[in-house]
């Protein structure tokens, strides 16, 4: 039917219009050069690492940034704050470190089914928070993270509560994940992964949809943009990713304790989406990278760094509102002129 | 095509429209005009699902449609632009007009992440068609453009053009010639003729009364929120209710 209305007389193709069209489409070579020579530095890297402890650096810096890509769909594109990520993150942990230990199921299992958990208790947040505006969400996932939080610690007859547990090692086709050599390569992986991934959806209809809900919501709603469902599904998959990277992180730590789904995590998930630039998937890697090696740099401060990454955060915002890695290429853009 | 019964919307103490009803013809230009605060945006928010009507119905193609959203009303052919520029301007010019295609796209989230939307061409005949209707609307200058560099009366027109990327089989230009020079508005004019004669259902409220007169097959006049007169531009010019209110509205100086 709408087919059929289509006033095939509004607008006429020429070649010149054709050509200036598709010279807006993103090329090649700025698509996917960077995620080349991410890859292959991710791939060389290992000929520079001495030893276990900097792969150790290097794997939580990846798996912040799987888990900054995510949250940014939501913060930078939905222009919704999540504070309970480490939450999701602690659930897909735990849900993987207690079916394993307690229930001997397989590890790839676990890390499913606490993800499929995760990802309808976020609908199910999504659900009743989304359909209201302004930040409710950021204090309905603040709130649901601290109830992870004393969920985890209280039961400690399944968590072993404040002291933690421990988790055993993943088998997954037959291999044994175990030490730092061996995981690297599948957190590098899940970064490239991510990477093309975000930057795929960034460029559908999907992800135009989200920067365009961004820009005027009623604008998006009125060509058929359905936002809250928008909203809704990209939480969904935030808290889904955080959940997968949150099973794996558990067999690779080997031990967790109740800190992994703690405020403080919640809040340098967020610094580092937000620091590294908001709807920007390489400043989220970034941003990982620089918050991940600050706990190393601010060794004495103790104590404070959640009011250390407050302050980075707030400062990133008043100085450079559209984060670091955004102003810097707008600064080159400039430069290049 | 669509038909207003008995319209009302009040937001606390302002009856901002009061039981106001009339019907636009499949295929017509409809102008809705009135003095500043008469309630026209208000009409307009209405009908396309912005606002939850007070009372009074609103039936679209036989079906009513009063209080149905936005984006469910997209899907039935009901498109528009805003009196106050809605363009997001964190996108490029035409990735802002790719947005109307949005119903006819595949919006998942994971088919996005594999690019399954781009399979077939379809995102690139989405650009292209986004470009030949910028080009149509006498913004096709901006096509490389990002939405916030662009001046003023490029911005309006690129929002009919998003409008028009929807295919809508009715469409609501709030004040499409607001704030332009003479020529644009000639120019925009011309454009509306344009579309009228494509078969697209245009209603449009304008306080540019020479293209309201010139481009207008009926006119609904609003005055303090309630229908004051309707009729083909040839009534409506001798009016004398509307010559009153129109008069009376530029001695108040508003
Ligand atoms: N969201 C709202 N909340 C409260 N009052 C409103 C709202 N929207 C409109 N109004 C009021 O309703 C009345 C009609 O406003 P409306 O914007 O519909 O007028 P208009 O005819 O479009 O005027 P203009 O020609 O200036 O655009 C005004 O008194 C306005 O203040
Ligand atoms: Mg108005």
């Amino acid at each position: 039917m709408s087919e059929a209305s289509i006033p095939t007389t509004i607008g006429r193709s020429s070649p010149e219009t054709t050509a200036a069209a598709l010279a807006t489409a993103p090329g090649f070579r700025a698509r996917h050069l960077p995620t080349i020579v991410l890859a292959i530095v991710l791939a060389l890297l290992p000929l520079v690492l001495p030893n276990a402890y900097y792969y150790d650096v290097v794997i939580r810096i990846l798996a912040n940034a799987v888990l900054a890509i995510a949250l940014n769909l939501l913060i930078g594109y939905c222009g919704q704050i999540s504070l309970g990520h480490a939450g999701f993150f602690g659930l897909g942990a735990y849900g993987s470190a207690i079916l394993t230990t307690h229930y001997d199921w397989t590890a790839p299992s676990a890390l499913l089914v606490s993800a499929v958990v995760v990802g309808l208790l976020a609908w199910l947040v999504a659900r009743v928070i989304l359909r209201l505006k302004g930040h409710y969400l950021a204090m309905a996932t603040l709130g649901l993270g601290i109830i992870v939080t004393i969920v985890l610690t209280n039961e400690a007859s399944l968590t072993g509560g404040p002291d933690g547990m421990s988790v055993g090692d993943m088998r997954i086709f037959g291999l044994r994940l175990y030490g730092e050599k061996v995981w690297y390569p599948v957190f590098a992986g899940l970064v490239v992964v991510a990477v093309v991934l975000a930057g795929n959806l960034v460029e559908s209809p999907a992800g135009r949809a989200l920067r365009a809900l961004h820009g005027s919501e009623v604008a998006a709603r009125v060509v058929g943009i359905d936002t809250a469902s928008f909203k809704t599904r990209v939480f969904v998959l935030s808290a889904v990713v955080a959940a997968i990277m949150g099973s794996l992180t558990a067999h690779y730590l080997g031990f967790i304790t109740p800190q992994v789904a703690s405020f403080h995590k919640s809040v340098e998930l967020v610094t580092m989406a937000v620091v590294g630039g908001m709807a920007s998937i390489w400043g989220s890697v970034f941003g990982a990278a620089l918050l991940s090696l600050l706990p190393d740099l601010l060794a004495h401060f103790e104590g404070f760094e959640t009011v250390i990454f407050g302050v980075i955060l707030v400062a990133t915002m008043i100085f450079l509102p559209r984060g670091i890695v955004p102003s810097l290429a707008r600064l080159l853009r400039r430069e290049g002129r | 095509m669509l038909r207003v019964e008995n319209l009302t919307k009040a937001f606390g103490g302002v009856t901002a429209v009061s039981g106001v009803s009339f019907e636009v013809t499949k295929g017509t230009i409809h102008a809705v005009i009135g003095p500043n605060g008469a309630g026209k945006t208000t009409l307009f928010n209405l009908i396309t699902g912005v606002y939850t009507p007070s009372s009074g119905s609103i039936v679209f193609e036989g079906s009513e449609i009063g209080g149905v959203a936005p984006e469910r009303l997209a899907k039935r052919g009901i498109s528009r632009t805003f009196q106050n520029l809605q363009v997001s301007m964190n996108l490029s010019a035409i990735d802002n007009v790719m947005t109307g295609a949005h119903l006819g796209l595949n919006s998942g989230l994971l088919a996005g992440m594999i690019g399954l939307p781009d399979l077939g061409g379809r995102e690139r005949a989405t650009r292209i068609r986004a470009a030949e209707l910028m080009e149509f609307v006498g913004c096709g200058a901006y096509v490389a453009a990002e939405a916030r560099s662009m001046p003023y009366g490029a911005l309006k027109r690129l929002e009919i053009a998003r409008a028009l990327m929807a295919n809508p089989r009715i469409l609501f230009l709030d004040e499409p010639a607001a704030g332009l020079n003479h020529t644009e508005t000639h120019e925009i004019e011309d454009l509306i003729a344009a579309l009228g004669k494509t078969g697209i259902t245009v209603v449009l409220v304008e306080h540019d009364m020479k293209l309201v007169m010139n481009v207008s097959d009926r006119i609904v006049v609003l005055d303090y929120g309630k229908k004051l007169a309707e009729g083909t531009p040839a009534e409506i010019r001798v009016d004398p209710d509307v010559v009153a209110a129109y008069l009376g509205a530029e001695s108040e100086g508003v």
